[in-house]
């Protein structure tokens, strides 16, 4: 699984990372994070209110920061 | 049906729940909703009765502690001054908190029906003028923060909202928000905090207006007009349910006066200094009626200077009643709202610099006559 987080760097998109982060690690899902600030890629998925969270190419949440019951539900977990 | 539509559609991916379990869910929601309700209407009232005390015990605070400060034989006058600084603070500072508290859950409720994905879609083709006004009336209610400007403005206009209109939306969007409006309610009163909200959303429109009019759309920077927009585009929002909406307002609550607090108190300390201390009618040459130069001036300070609403409308609000005029006030204010260095580093990531340019000049333009004109009217 591809996990992507969009965020230019502001304080929520830092926070959005974490969250998924320590999300994988509890679950031990077989998933890889990056953290992508290029906003024309940012861009490129669509999204216009960061943090976005995109996995597997599908975009799955935008302009806030998920909990962790929506990441877990996210990896299937 | 359409609920029941999507939720076929999101079955599709096998991933989803059966409808047994969304009719769970639903009943859950509906306990929860109703105790929001519940807790609601004491707090409410709770809310209401603390707002009533706050005026007569900042007063017997103060009086209180100027009968204390007699003990340091200090000169009545000093007394005075201590003794007003004080009430100020105490009632002013609790004040606009509550407000804050009260009116940030509120927008924040409202705001859980606003998305800038809706937003853009709402926008997206629409013609200018009406869509200026639209713009800034939409910039005033969806929820955004000025670290997101540059996705959003790719965002905007790569799905044809006219580049006009995406700046009525950026320009009222930080301007009119509910922490200016309720620091200026609370400290000014509502007649201004009205004209300010009609006056910067004016603004919006006619600033977009006029970047419109100018075809600008070459000044974009290269790679914005290359840029094609994924698929994902076509995002579908998730259901909120009235339970969900009240979280929402509760996280607004968190998240925002968690986050301004500090600076209302720091700027209503300020304030009060100002108010206890500083003489009546000081500012009446600096930044009176009858100087002329103080609008332009104040704007250009203005520009530059980076605070948000809360911490600078209690120290301008101390200054209008030493004199300082209505106009050159509002001016001085909206500029350090609306225009901010931190904004324009990150646009000019997607604009080329004469853009930027004009941008800052035209609604630096459009608030210099917003002074003028309440200096001459009021």
């Amino acid at each position: 699984m591809e996990i992507k987080v969009l965020g230019p760097g502001c304080k929520k998109c830092h926070e959005t990372e974490k969250v998924v982060k320590e999300v994988v690690r509890e679950t031990g899902a077989d998933a890889s994070v990056e953290y992508i600030t290029d906003i024309a890629k940012i861009a490129g998925y669509g999204i216009f209110s960061t943090p976005g969270v995109v996995i597997d190419g599908k975009v799955k949440s935008t302009g806030k920061v998920p909990s962790k019951a929506e990441v877990k539900s996210w990896l299937g977990k | 049906m359409k609920t029941i539509d999507e939720n076929s559609c999101a079955c599709n991916d096998g991933a989803c729940a059966p409808g047994a379990m969304n009719i769970g869910e639903n009943s859950e929601n509906r306990i929860t909703t109703a105790r929001y309700i519940l807790a609601g209407i004491p707090i409410l009232a709770v809310w209401w009765l603390l707002y009533e005390l706050l005026e007569p015990v900042a007063r017997w605070l103060a009086a209180h502690f100027a009968q204390y400060l007699t003990v340091f034989h200090l000169s009545p006058g000093v007394i005075e001054h201590l003794r007003s600084t004080v009430e100020f603070f105490f009632f002013e500072g609790p004040k606009v908190l509550m407000l804050l508290l009260l009116v940030v859950f509120g927008v924040g409720v409202v705001r859980s029906w606003f998305s800038p994905e809706k937003t853009r879609k709402i926008l997206a083709g629409k013609r200018e003028s009406a869509g200026n006004v639209l713009a800034a009336l939409l910039g005033v209610v969806t929820p955004f923060c000025s670290c997101s400007a540059c996705p959003l403005f790719i965002g905007f206009v790569s799905a044809s909202v006219p580049l006009g209109v995406t700046f009525s939306f950026l320009i009222s969007s930080p301007m009119v928000n509910e922490v200016a409006l309720v620091l200026l309610y609370g400290l000014f009163g509502w007649k201004i905090a009205a004209i300010y909200m009609s006056t910067g959303l004016v603004i919006a429109i006619i600033a977009g207006w006029t970047i419109g009019r100018l075809k600008m759309e070459h000044y974009l920077e290269d790679w914005v007009l290359e840029l094609q927009v994924g698929e994902s585009a076509a995002w579908e929002e998730e259901k909120k349910s009235f339970a969900d909406r009240i979280r929402y307002g509760l996280e607004a609550v968190r998240e925002i006066v968690g986050r301004v607090w500090i600076y209302v108190l720091l700027g209503i300390a300020v304030g009060a200094g100002i108010h206890g201390w500083v003489p009546t009618g000081t500012m009446a040459s600096i930044m009176g009626k009858s100087t002329w130069w103080s609008v332009p001036v104040a704007v250009l300070i203005g520009i530059p200077f980076y605070s948000n609403a809360a911490g600078i409308i209690p120290i301008v609000s101390a200054l209008m009643e030493k004199g300082a005029a209505l106009g050159t006030t509002l001016a001085f204010m909206m500029s350090v709202i609306a225009i901010s260095l931190p904004e324009m580093v990150i646009l000019r990531k997607v604009l080329k610099p004469r853009l930027l340019m004009i941008f800052a000049g035209v609604v630096a333009v459009g608030i210099i006559i917003v002074g003028y004109l309440f200096n001459v009217l009021i």
